[in-house]
This record gives C-alpha cells, sequence and structure tokens, in this order.
C-alpha cells in the first residue's frame, strides 16, 4: 500500500498551432483530402506546434496540498485540464489513487431558469455526485451559500453574488481524495470568501490531496505545502511553498529577465474613450525597472500619463500591496487636494512617501486614475511590481523573524522607574 | 483517453479513506480506437437522466404550450400531409384512412428525426460542460434522446385516439412496437452520434442537418405506401434503416401487410452497422472534444 495519490510523469501536452486545427470547414477537409495525393509535390510547410506541457513529473502524497502557480499562459490551466480528463495528454502518464473532484469553474451547467433548488441537484450530478449523496448534503450546501429564501426562485433573478455562492456551495461539498481547482476559490463578498477560504482550509486539514491554481501568493502560502512554479509548460522550480514562490517573484520582478512584463499584462482598461493612458509606473527613477528601497528610507513613485482629452480635476490613487496581496498604503491624490487638471499630452506625476517603515519584502502597485471614487476608472494598473524593501541596518536582530505585520516604524524604548 | 479500474473504484468510493494500491485513474495518451468503456456510461446514468431532465424542465419553463408541442409538431405535419397528399394527390394508403395512415409513420419518423436533429448539435450546445467537467461525452447526445423518446410517448397518445376514432383496434403484432422503437432509436443514436462528433470540426454539420433530415423523410414510405414505388427499387428502399420502423409500425399496429417482408431484416442489420461505426468513430474524435471545442 503506497501514500501516493497522484503521480505525474513525462507529461507533455502539445497543440498544433494554425486555422487547420482549431474548428475548419467540411470545404477545407475535402479540399484537403482531394489534395492529398498531390501533397508530395507541392512542399507544404509541416504544421507548426506548441508545447503548453512539457515534460511535467511530480508526486503528491496523500493529503497533501499542491499550489500551482506561473504565469498567465505557463500551462497551469492546460495541467489542470489533463489532470481532470478534459483533455488527453500527448506524452506522459497521470495515475490518480482515489475519487477526483476537479472545480475548473463553479456552477458548471447552472442553467439560469431553474431553481437554485434545481441547480444544486443538476450542478451535483455534473460534478459527479449521486442523487442520494446531493439530498443527504442538501440542507448543508443550502446553509452554506446563505440563499434559503430564494431556493424556489429561478437563479436567473439572482444577483452575481448570490449565484456564485450556490455555485460555490455545490462544489465545497463534493466528497473526493483529491480535489483539482481552478482559481474558484474565494467568490462573492469579504465575508464569504473568508468562508470559502475556511473551507478550503478544512479540506487541506481533513487529509484530502488537493491540486491547486492561483495567482494569490498568499493564499498559496497559507494553503500549500508545496509548490509547483510553471514557466512556458515546463516545470521551472517545486518544492517548499516559500522557496518557489521567492523564485516566481523575483523570475517576474527581475528587471534583467527576458521574461519581465511590459506594463500592458498588468491593465485593466482604459476604456475605448477613455481620456488618459497609463503609461508608466516606478519608484525611484523611471526607466531603471524594480527598486530596492532601504527599509525606513522615502518612497519615491512615479505615473506617466498621456492624456488624449483634457482631465478636469481627476483622481489619482496608489495602492501598495505586499507579496501577499495584503494592502499596506492606499493613495487618493484628493486627499491632499491635488486634482489631475492636464492638457493633452504625456506627463510624469510624482509622489514622496515619507516615515513608511515596510517589512522587507517585494511590493505591487495598484495604479488607477478617476473621476470619482464610483465611477468606472479611465485606467488601471493592478499588481505591477514597483520596489522592494531591503532591510538595511534598520533591523539588526534575528533577521528572519516572521515580519507578520508590514509596518516596521522607528520607535524609541524607554524603561520607566 | 482513461481506463478506471472498475473494481477498485468502487472500492475506494466505499471505504473512502485508504487509497487503493492501483490507481484509480490512469490517464495515457491513446492513438487509434479507444475502449468503448460502457460501464463507465453506465456509471453516470444519472448524469443522463439528469442533463434529459434539464432539457425538459427548461424547455417547459420557457414555453406557453409545455407538452403540447410533442403533439402538436407530428399532428400539424399529418393534417398538412394529409391535405396535400391524402386529398389533393389522392395517395392510396393501403386501405387504411391516410390520416391514420401518414401519423403511424410520423410517430417514429418525428422520434427519429428529433434525435438527430438534437443530437447532432448536443455537443456544440454544451461545449461550457465539455471543456469544464469530465464525464463520458456519450452521455450528452444520449440524453437528448430521452427527451425525445418522451415526446414520442406523449405522440403515442394521439395515434392511439386517431384508432379509436377510425375504429380501428391494433394488431396482433403489437409486441414488436418496442423492438422497432429500438430500431428506430438506434438509427439516431448511430446518426447522431456521427454528426454530433463531426459537428465539433466542421460546424457546417448544423446546417446540413435540417437538409439530411427533409431528404431523408421523403425517401422513407411515409407518405407514400412501399406499395407505390416499384418492386426493382424494394431493395434499395430497404436499404435505409427507417423503411423497417415505419413499415413496421404500420404492421404492428394497423395490421398492414409489409410490401417488404425479408428486405427489412436488411434494415436491421443497416441499424447496426450505422450504430456501431457511429459510437466507434464518436469514441475515436471524443479525445479532441475539448481541445477543439
Amino acid at each position: 500500500m503506497s501514500d501516493i495519490a497522484v503521480r505525474v510523469a513525462g507529461l507533455g501536452k502539445r497543440y498544433r498551432l494554425g486555422s487547420r486545427s482549431v474548428g475548419g470547414t467540411a470545404y477545407e477537409a475535402i479540399a484537403a483530402a482531394v489534395r492529398a495525393p498531390l501533397r508530395c509535390f507541392s512542399r507544404t510547410p509541416p504544421p507548426e506546434y506548441i508545447w503548453a506541457l512539457k515534460n511535467v513529473t511530480f508526486e503528491l502524497r496523500r493529503g497533501e496540498v499542491l499550489g500551482i502557480i506561473g504565469r498567465n499562459g505557463a500551462g497551469k490551466s492546460t495541467l489542470l485540464k489533463v489532470l481532470s480528463r478534459i483533455t488527453e495528454p500527448t506524452e506522459g502518464a497521470v495515475d490518480l489513487y482515489g475519487r477526483v473532484s476537479s472545480l475548473l469553474e463553479v456552477g458548471t451547467g447552472f442553467h439560469p431558469e431553474l431553481t437554485g433548488r434545481e441547480n444544486i441537484f443538476l450542478n451535483g450530478a455534473i460534478l459527479g455526485m449521486r442523487r442520494g449523496e446531493i439530498a443527504k448534503k442538501f440542507d448543508e450546501i443550502v446553509a452554506f451559500s446563505e440563499v434559503e429564501r430564494f431556493l424556489d426562485t429561478p437563479v436567473k433573478h439572482y444577483s452575481s453574488g448570490m449565484y456564485l455562492r450556490l455555485a460555490f456551495a455545490v462544489a465545497a461539498h463534493l466528497e473526493s481524495e483529491i480535489v483539482i481547482a481552478d482559481e474558484v476559490l474565494a467568490v462573492g463578498d469579504a465575508a464569504f470568501q473568508k468562508k470559502c477560504l475556511g473551507k478550503v482550509g478544512e479540506v487541506a486539514k481533513a487529509g484530502r490531496t488537493a491540486v491547486l491554481v492561483s495567482h494569490n501568493m498568499g493564499l498559496m502560502h497559507a494553503l500549500a505545502q508545496r509548490c509547483l512554479y510553471l514557466r512556458r509548460g515546463e516545470v521551472a522550480a517545486h518544492g517548499e511553498p516559500r522557496e518557489v514562490i521567492e523564485q516566481y517573484l523575483s523570475e517576474t520582478i527581475n528587471p534583467q529577465d527576458a521574461n519581465r512584463p511590459t506594463l500592458e499584462g498588468y491593465r485593466r482598461g482604459p476604456s475605448a474613450d477613455s481620456p488618459v493612458a497609463i503609461t508608466g509606473v516606478w519608484c525611484g527613477e523611471q526607466s531603471r525597472g524594480v527598486q530596492r528601497v532601504a527599509m525606513g528610507a522615502p518612497i519615491a513613485m512615479g505615473v506617466a500619463l498621456r492624456v488624449l482629452k483634457e482631465l478636469h480635476g481627476a483622481n489619482l490613487t496608489i495602492t501598495l500591496k505586499n507579496a501577499q496581496g495584503e494592502r499596506v498604503v492606499v493613495l487618493f491624490s484628493w486627499d491632499r487636494e491635488f486634482s489631475l487638471f492636464l492638457p493633452p499630452g504625456d506627463h510624469v506625476i510624482t509622489v514622496r512617501i515619507e516615515n513608511l517603515v515596510l517589512a522587507p519584502g517585494r511590493y505591487f502597485a495598484d495604479v488607477g486614475v478617476n473621476r470619482s471614487t464610483r465611477s468606472t476608472a479611465y485606467d488601471v494598473i493592478v499588481d505591477f511590481p514597483v520596489f522592494r524593501v531591503d532591510n538595511e541596518g534598520h533591523v539588526i536582530h534575528w533577521l528572519e523573524r516572521p515580519w507578520g505585520a508590514v509596518h516596521c516604524p522607528t520607535v524609541t524604548w524607554q524603561t520607566t522607574p | 483517453m482513461t481506463e478506471p479500474v472498475r473494481a477498485v473504484a468502487a472500492d475506494a468510493a466505499e471505504t473512502g479513506s485508504d487509497p487503493p494500491a492501483t490507481p484509480t485513474i490512469r490517464i495515457r495518451p491513446h492513438s487509434g480506437l479507444a475502449p468503448l468503456r460502457l460501464c463507465e456510461v453506465w456509471e453516470y446514468r444519472e448524469l443522463l437522466y439528469f442533463l434529459a431532465w434539464r432539457t425538459i424542465k427548461v424547455r417547459y419553463k420557457q414555453t406557453l404550450l409545455g407538452a403540447a408541442w410533442a403533439i402538436l409538431q407530428p399532428v400539424f405535419a399529418m393534417v398538412v400531409f394529409s391535405l396535400i397528399f391524402g386529398r389533393l394527390v389522392g395517395m392510396a394508403s393501403d386501405g387504411i384512412p391516410y390520416p391514420l395512415f401518414v401519423y403511424a409513420g410520423l410517430l417514429p419518423w418525428q422520434l427519429f428525426a428529433q434525435s438527430v436533429a438534437e443530437s447532432a448539435n448536443s455537443l456544440v450546445n454544451n461545449e461550457h460542460l465539455l471543456t469544464k467537467v469530465y464525464f463520458p461525452r456519450f452521455v450528452i447526445p444520449a440524453s437528448t434522446i430521452l427527451v425525445s423518446l418522451l415526446d414520442f410517448t406523449v405522440a403515442g397518445a394521439v395515434l392511439a385516439g386517431l384508432m379509436g376514432y377510425y375504429g380501428i383496434a391494433p394488431a396482433g403484432a403489437v409486441w414488436a412496437v418496442p423492438l422497432l422503437v429500438l430500431q428506430a432509436v438506434g438509427t439516431a443514436l448511430g446518426v447522431g452520434l456521427w454528426l454530433a462528433a463531426l459537428n465539433v470540426r466542421y460546424r457546417d454539420i448544423r446546417h446540413v442537418v435540417p437538409f439530411l433530415i427533409q431528404g431523408w423523410l421523403f425517401l422513407t414510405p411515409i407518405v407514400y405506401p412501399s406499395s407505390l414505388v416499384p418492386r426493382g427499387w424494394h431493395l434499395a428502399l430497404a436499404l435505409n434503416p427507417m423503411t423497417g420502423v415505419v413499415e413496421g409500425f404500420r404492421w404492428a399496429l394497423l395490421g398492414t401487410k409489409p410490401e417488404l417482408g425479408g428486405a427489412l431484416g436488411l434494415s436491421a442489420i443497416i441499424t447496426l452497422v450505422v450504430l456501431v461505426s457511429g459510437v466507434l468513430c464518436f469514441r475515436r474524435m471524443e479525445r479532441t472534444f475539448a481541445d477543439l471545442l
């Protein structure tokens, strides 16, 4: 009897590039068939392939939670799809020991016309639950979802929050030895998110094996016993979450890395008729990439804007977050009576943050330009890596302490008799 | 795609604690013909039922007439055909009142046509399921057939009513009806599986299906008796599995003498060929569905 729950060996998934492989019409197929005998004369170029996964190997013991991290397009979703048997690998082998439930999305198969009650049964069946099992857990599911009162209302009348809560509730009550989940964790409002995370933690503690994909490094840190870092379909690192996450973050931040993302990957906007676009976000000097900041030193941030239509008093917000995704600083330019009145053209806005002593680590910025806190922002940059705080003599004892709090101000110690 | 080890899977589900020494699920790349795994389809029978239930439920929630549509469609076709072919053309109908004659043919035809049309589009329509959850893909086209069977049962009541109206008692061979339904479903499933799988790759199929069904309707002796067809063509007529079903229905219920006789055995064989090849083709193409959708 082994205690291995998941064994993946030399897994590879190849996709064919080009229009022929995706869809294609019957006419093309017929035409190709007619041409086939003549093909050796015509020297058509060989089809292009792309390996979405290549040589992925790992083993997971029973009860372990594996976190998969990597940039968009690194093959995380493909790996989950292969593990959950939605798509077949091109090479390699996967052995799963135990009943598997996979959640690549919550609410798969929910039908808007059906009531909450009906959708619980339908969704449960789609996720592989037996009818008796669903009936047994029905009350639990309903209680968890907090939609008791609307059970017999078609879900098309639900608010999106209620919909997601119900969907997550069904998924959370799946009984299986192995759970495979994409970023479906944490849906809904803050209170429900906490509940979801609690449920996921429970899964981990109950000795169930889990494979999770998330971009939330803080969550990975908290839940996973091991991490797998995928880079362009291959395993770049595998092991202790702390080390793997560190490597992942340093690679995505490091300016020398050819993979360094441009601002574009972090943009959530602008809308087509937006009067302004954010063209640069930096700390210290522009074009120097991620800066090192000594602990306790003032932090200078810069934002470059390209104004297309004159701005009449817009607000600039900068939110700094640590590597766990926790907000450390939230700045509104309006708070300092600083509104953007800018004519069309390129402009640079700078801000100097004093008296901020952050714990060592990497920091990321959300930057937005908006005209009011209620309306949609003109342009938003999310989670852009900006600086790294190094402990340069500010802290001198027990340097590897668990930092916990993010603010480490300079204080004066005194003993009174 | 995968070969679950049956006994072990059941075992693990029961004990729920100790993982088995042999893998419950083995995922390997496949080439060529994949194993059929019919027992896995059986394990997912509840999903089959739920998908059919969803279709019916949603249909009746969104429509005003609900279940009446299952009756209205064949009845409307019967009225139109009776007016045009029965009255205007004065089509022969083997001594049976024409409306009854044509309805007895339309009933199994509707089962077949609806099954084919629905299953052909079923995979594309359920794209969101296929790309997010694993289950034997066969369940999806199969569930559409369950729905058609229900409609067939409802529409069957009209036939009973018509027979009562014309004072025609069921012939002695009523026992054969389930077998004929089986043949109609088998043929529909075979054709539907072919079309559903091809539809994933070539979306043209969606547009081809209505033509196919309309053409097939007139190639089947529904609006006309097979006795009208010259003898030399009988073998060709029997190649169509639906000929056997329609002729069989009239023979079993109305007591007409099947014109084609032994040739109907041929149509049963064709049904088997269509069904088996459909299943094989579907299984072969199944593993690429998620990549193509």
